[in-house]
């Protein structure tokens, strides 16, 4: 490996670099979890769809085990981001609120009450 | 792992963190932490991370302005490599019913006999703070600049480190599976990676402070309910303060990053262990915040998750000994407010194991209380 690999963007929206992702696992950061809670790779709107694998690799070559072995972050929704304003007319408009802790209609529970 | 410790903390979440560090600062020499998962994993890192003097409870004034206090200085207290992103760009508390602003109005009288600078603002007041706020149907605002946020990772990150460069030993994936205890005294903490003997354990497990509790055979009135949280991605400066309303029951602030995190509390949540993430909360917590603030509509949610509040039945925490079992210490059922008292809670109780009169008086927090029928009492809580 050349020496400006610590140059190398590994999350690409949160630009975090393979150096700082080093780092951190020299550091005793090896879960995802733990690297992602301190460096925020995984966090922005990609939700680790490219950097997740590169890291687990990292922690591996690190710990000398499997990638297998490397223990995951949760996926969380929603699947890709989504506009507040889209999720608010779901509520709002003709496609009523269906769920059961909705609590209310938006208009019940608006801010003017 | 060590096999002896002076002192055992069972919680890698902010208050064992925070109380860890400060065990070894009061001079205990042996300080072990078993945390069950990784660091932050519980309530701490799924939390709404405000930190607020505005109180209407004096005994929570105190203790919150206490805290806030060790914010302001933790950075470099704790030496810390990272950022633990704390900010005061206050907290706007709106009010919408009539009852709801006279509370908040008695409580800035008793905020500011405490030294905290709190304001009532009009409506238009509080949108000279926040220019983006639609101030339809509030009645008015309090507002506190000294108030704020911090990273609760960062933050709990930073107490760990600073513990370990002080000699203390953090065990991750340790799960406390049973404590012994001998003529009334605390002998042995048992773990699924070996056993440590110790004469103090202090039960820091936020959500599972009950299970740990009942090992030294202490039955605690609380119960954990999910709360749901989303976060955005990352937009140009939108406003400054934490925004919360107990009538819509929800608050919102924009992290220093960009990205703006808000939750809502649901009064029909079941109690229960529960932290799956429900589409409802999605669009109800848009709903409201869509109205509250319109730029937000065009906002992208980036991630939802939900984590536990652990709840006593006035809503504050319990800290301190339970008579009868010696060097057994509890800060539990934070209620909802554990980040921001981690700071503060670390000391007394650290103050308190080492036989010190705590620097604040909080023996009324004890678990005695509710035995006694003396029950704390703070209008202002989500």
């Amino acid at each position: 490996m050349s020496r400006n690999d610590d140059d190398i963007i590994v999350c690409r929206c949160e630009d975090v670099t393979l150096g700082e992702i080093r780092k951190v696992i020299r550091e005793g950061a090896t879960t995802l979890d733990e690297v992602k809670r301190i460096t925020r790779a995984g966090m922005g709107p990609c939700q680790g769809r490219t950097c997740r694998l590169l890291i687990a690799g990292e922690i591996a070559r690190f710990l000398g085990r499997p990638v297998s072995e490397v223990l995951q972050s949760r996926y969380r929704p929603p699947f890709k981001p989504v506009r507040m304003g889209d999720l608010a007319e779901i509520c709002d408009g003709e496609t009523s609120c269906d769920g059961s802790d909705c609590g209310s209609e938006s208009d019940e529970e608006g801010i003017g009450q | 792992m060590r096999r002896s410790a002076d002192a055992v903390v069972i919680g890698g979440g902010v208050s064992g963190a925070s109380i860890a560090y400060n065990l070894l600062k009061q001079g205990v020499g042996n300080v072990v932490l078993c945390e069950k998962d990784t660091f932050a994993n519980g309530s701490t890192g799924r939390c709404g991370a405000g930190v607020r003097e505005q109180w209407g409870a004096e005994g929570n004034i105190r203790i919150c302005k206490a805290s806030i206090d060790i914010f302001e200085n933790l950075q470099e207290e704790l030496d810390y490599a990272y950022d633990i992103e704390f900010v005061q760009k206050g907290y706007l508390m709106m009010a919408y019913t009539e009852k709801e602003w006279l509370q908040f109005q008695k409580n800035v009288e008793v905020q500011h006999r405490l030294g905290v600078n709190s304001r009532v603002c009009t409506p238009d007041e509080a949108r000279e703070i926040v220019p983006v706020l639609n101030t339809e149907g509030m009645l008015g605002a309090t507002y506190n600049a000294r108030d704020g946020h911090a990273n609760p990772f960062h933050t709990t990150n930073a107490y760990l480190r600073a513990f370990e460069r002080l000699g203390g030993e953090v065990n991750d994936f340790t799960e406390v599976i049973d404590i012994e205890k001998s003529g009334g005294k605390v002998t042995k903490v048992k773990t699924n990676r070996g056993e440590i003997s110790t004469p103090v354990v202090v039960n820091a497990a936020g959500p599972w402070a009950a299970p740990v509790a009942a090992m030294v055979g202490v039955d605690l009135p609380v119960y954990t309910e999910r709360h749901q949280i989303l976060v955005t991605e990352a937009v140009g400066h939108l406003f400054d303060p934490m925004l919360m309303s107990f009538s819509l029951g929800i608050y919102c602030q924009q992290t220093p990053h960009g990205s703006l995190v808000m939750g809502i509390g649901d009064p029909n949540e079941p109690k229960g262990y529960d932290i799956g993430q429900s589409w409802q909360f999605l669009r109800k917590m848009s709903d409201i915040m869509c109205k509250l603030v319109p730029p937000l509509k065009g906002v992208r949610v980036v991630r939802q998750w939900a984590g536990l509040y652990t709840i006593t039945p006035d809503a504050h925490p319990i800290l301190g000994t339970v008579p009868g079992i010696e060097g057994y210490y509890q800060a539990v059922g934070f209620s909802g407010h554990g980040f921001m008292l981690a700071p503060i809670v670390g000391r007394l109780l650290s103050e308190m194991i080492v036989g010190k009169e705590p620097s604040i008086d909080i023996s009324d927090l004890d678990l005695g209380r509710f035995e006694r029928g003396e029950l704390r009492v703070e209008p202002s809580v989500v």
